[in-house]
């Protein structure tokens, strides 16, 4: 056994890396990507890049939760698709409803297929994998039957601000992610709530003995997963001009990848949405650059995909010598 | 084998030994498990493997089957030293365990069950299901167990699924038997069904190394016994020259016995904490029980007799069919652990890494994880606060640790233990239920514990102690409550208890 003196102080290179890898690893793409295309470090495509990841990175921070508790939402891209598409039915053609009320509407269906999602696998012992799975077809064809099969156009300008504005030269879904990733963090760092999440993950039967809600608690990260991708629905509609019945498809891949790329265990209790945040840049600029030096997108899936089980491969290897 | 390996028994005959073991030594992170393990094991003889919990008998039989390396020592099977690295070598050298918990292929029938593995073939890549049917019928009757070879694991009793169990191992031709507690799931008839098989293959020369707690079992069926203490042989010889009290006195030693908590004060105490008609199906039955304050009642009984089940229950971990619990006389409404936390009740689990703790979390977030509102504003955590009563805690009971922030498993057992308990006292209860509170923990940290809960219960507390090491609860209840079989099966007085009154009443 390593005594805890030891492993404080005098770390060694290879744990600095265990521990810090993720970030080399951040660090030494941007500069690659610097240099390998003279547009990547312009300020115009940095902005873009945070304005791509800012869908994924709303999603992400569900999936930090769900994943913490040991639990996998494979729903979220459908929720996506009909928190849009009911958000963009409020706000379309002439008689527009205020753009909050369909935010609302939006963030409430996720919510409400969150609950579904999480009624089935806290209370009713339903395997995450296998509730969610049922939920992203059903939320689909929901989709499906709420827009006829048609997208749905012609969305408001105040509604359009939330998916293509600037403030400040920012783009909104810039910021919306900044305050969803900011109040998220403080949620799993600072309050009793987040607390419990990570017990729950680390041990649920001694999380249960310590007086925890457990089912309570599981319940509840599927339904904040559900209404972060109702939010998600929303900003991609507000951002595409229209609500695809088609949208999201595949999305899950990405908000788990990120989550995982960060280091966070699928085993639950272990992993930082510091890290998450990570995960969804470097998604991000993996898609930005392999876009700029002209790689199709049929490699990049290729190349995302490796990424993602060379990331679990060795986290995997960190922690089989630990 | 040769001839001066050969030991005289009592009856005169010569029987060749089949394994020995000598001086075996094991140490875990730094920490002996084992540091003289040692026995002989006779052709056709019943080895009874006695000790305590904690005697380093499972880190023994490890080594015997190839699970753990030994640091020391000198392994012999049939006249060849043997160093196994893994359990299929001592397969190979004819050494089979039948363990606690059977892993059989419920789906499967005997026979398929028998032949995992190794199935009879028919041309190269076909099953010859007939043969191995009839093989395994013929081996079931050699052996006298009456078991249909193609009934399905699922239908048959779990002593029947030992018996399959032993008849695989007898197939395999392994003539070294470990059989660790095999009766402690089953009933009385099931372990006579069990002794007549162990009579047939001991007449045919097969040795088993017998590991129970039940002495009078191991009376009526070992031919010789071994006793382990604190890692350690202690003693060894013919069943025939050692009566009941002296194996007790060899398995219990003295080393506990110096440690005695002052009896309670007398006179007339309140209860504190009364459960009442618990039941539950299967489990546990008409479980009454009253614990005073100032009272550290201790609970006995084996393995499965439902001690567990009903404190569980109790604490609301686990549902129940019926049971009343009065807090200082008044009923309350027991059914999540979080409403036995808010009446005053804590649990520590019986076994800490499974449902003790959450390892990969800190030593500061397990110590505080279940009183977490008391450390917060509006949801929110008051880092100092919490900060501030973890280094109290870590202080109180003496937690080694380099830091509150290092992952719970970096800890030894006995820190680990000690985390469990401060994360209890931390919702300060005034009821302390304990199932197994030294299990594996050192001997210095079992002290520790003991006088936590000597001076916890003389401030007017309570302690409800389930332990199945009889010096331990002998040593620290004012009361002993006997299990057996899902019942209450008798009560004693702390000072007039001993080993014997406990081990009557609970097998």
């Amino acid at each position: 056994m390593v005594s805890a003196s030891q492993s404080m102080s005098g770390m060694s290179l290879g744990k600095f890396i265990a521990r810090y890898g993720i970030v080399i690893s951040f660090i030494l793409l941007f500069v690659v990507l610097s240099l390998a295309s003279p547009n990547f470090l312009s300020t115009n495509n940095l902005l873009n890049v945070l304005r791509q990841v800012s869908m994924n990175g709303v999603l992400a921070v569900g999936m930090t939760f769900v994943i913490l508790t040991a639990g996998i939402d494979l729903s979220i891209g459908s929720l996506l698709a009909l928190a849009g598409a009911v958000a963009a039915s409020l706000v379309t053609g002439a008689d527009a409803f205020n753009p909050l009320l369909a935010v609302a509407a939006g963030v409430a269906v996720g919510a409400l297929c969150g609950a579904v999602n999480g009624g089935l696998i806290a209370y009713f012992k339903v395997p995450a994998f296998v509730a969610t799975l049922g939920m992203l077809s059903v939320a689909r064809g929901a989709t499906l039957l709420y827009s006829g099969g048609r997208p749905i156009p012609n969305l408001s300008l105040e509604f359009r601000w939330l998916g293509q504005g600037l403030v400040l030269g920012i783009p909104v879904p810039v910021i919306i992610f900044a305050i969803v990733f900011a109040v998220a963090a403080i949620v799993l760092r600072y309050s009793i709530y987040g607390r419990r999440v990570y017990a729950v993950g680390g041990n649920p039967r001694s999380a249960k003995t310590s007086g925890i809600n457990t089912s309570g608690i599981i319940f509840s990260v599927y339904v904040i997963m559900g209404a972060l991708a109702g939010l998600a629905g929303v900003m991609l509609t507000a951002r595409t001009t229209s609500a695809l019945p088609q949208a999201g498809i595949g999305y899950e891949l990405d908000a788990i990848a990120a989550v995982v790329i960060g280091g966070t265990s699928l085993t639950g209790g272990i992993g930082r949405i510091g890290y998450t945040l990570v995960g969804v840049l470097i998604i991000g600029m993996i898609s930005n650059g392999l876009d700029l030096m002209g790689v199709s997108s049929y490699y990049q899936q290729i190349i995302k995909g490796s990424i993602i089980v060379l990331a679990v491969l060795i986290d995997r290897s960190r922690a089989g010598r630990e | 084998m040769t001839q001066n390996e050969a030991i005289t028994n009592e009856n005169g005959a010569t029987a060749p030994l089949l394994l020995s073991a000598e001086n075996v030594a094991k140490r875990f992170a730094g920490v002996p498990a084992l540091v003289d393990g040692r026995i002989r094991l006779r052709a056709g003889t019943v080895n009874a493997l006695c000790g305590g919990n904690g005697a380093g008998k499972s880190t023994f039989l490890g080594v015997l089957m190839g699970m753990l390396r030994r640091d020391a020592g000198s392994v012999t099977v049939k006249g060849r030293e043997v160093n196994f690295s893994s359990p299929a070598e001592a397969l190979d050298a004819g050494i089979a365990i039948i363990t606690q918990e059977l892993s059989p292929f419920l789906d499967m029938t005997v026979a398929e069950n028998l032949y995992l593995g190794r199935e009879q073939r028919r041309g190269r890549f076909f099953v010859d299901d007939k043969c191995m049917l009839s093989d395994a019928e013929a081996i079931l009757a050699r052996l006298k167990f009456n078991i249909p070879a193609g009934a399905r694991l699922r239908d048959l009793s779990i002593a029947q699924a030992q018996l399959v169990e032993i008849t695989k191992a007898i197939s395999r031709r392994s003539d070294i038997l470990i059989m660790d507690e095999p009766t402690s799931a089953i009933g009385e008839r099931e372990a006579q069904m069990l002794f007549d098989a162990i009579r047939t293959l001991t007449a045919e020369g097969v040795g088993i190394i017998y590991v129970s707690h039940r002495l009078t079992e191991i009376f009526e069926i070992a031919d010789d016994y071994t006793v382990f203490r604190d890692g350690r042989f202690v003693g060894g010889g013919s069943i025939s020259e050692i009566d009941r009290k002296g194996l007790i006195r060899s398995i219990v030693g003295r080393n506990l016995l110096d440690h005695h908590r002052e009896p309670k004060d007398t006179g007339p105490q309140k209860p504190l904490l009364e459960a009442r008609g618990f039941a539950s199906k299967g489990k546990f039955a008409d479980i009454d029980m009253t614990v005073h304050a100032g009272e550290i009642v201790g609970i006995y009984g084996l393995l499965g007799s439902g001690r567990s089940e009903f404190v569980n229950a109790l604490y609301g971990n686990e549902p129940r069919d019926s049971g009343q619990v009065l807090i200082e006389g008044k009923p309350i409404d027991l059914k999540t652990p979080a409403d036995s936390i808010g009446a005053g009740i804590s649990l520590v689990t019986e076994d800490r890494k499974q449902t003790g703790l959450s390892l990969t979390a800190s030593v500061a977030h397990n110590i505080t994880v279940a009183n977490l509102p008391h450390y917060a504003r509006k949801g929110f955590m008051n880092g100092s606060a919490e900060a501030r009563s973890v280094v109290e805690h870590i202080k109180r009971f003496s937690i080694k640790t380099a830091s509150p922030d290092l992952p719970v498993q970096s800890l030894s057992g006995g820190n680990q233990q000690k985390v469990v308990l401060a994360r209890c006292v931390d919702t300060n209860p005034r009821i302390l239920i304990c199932d197994e509170p030294t299990r594996g923990v050192d001997e210095g940290a079992k002290r520790e514990i003991y006088a936590f809960l000597g001076n916890f219960v003389k401030a007017g507390n309570a302690v409800l102690m389930i332990s199945s090491e009889v010096p331990e609860i002998l040593a620290n209840a004012d009361r002993i409550v006997v299990f057996r079989r899902g019942r209450i099966a008798g009560e004693v007085a702390g000072p007039e208890a001993t080993q014997e009154t406990l081990v009557h009443l609970a097998s």
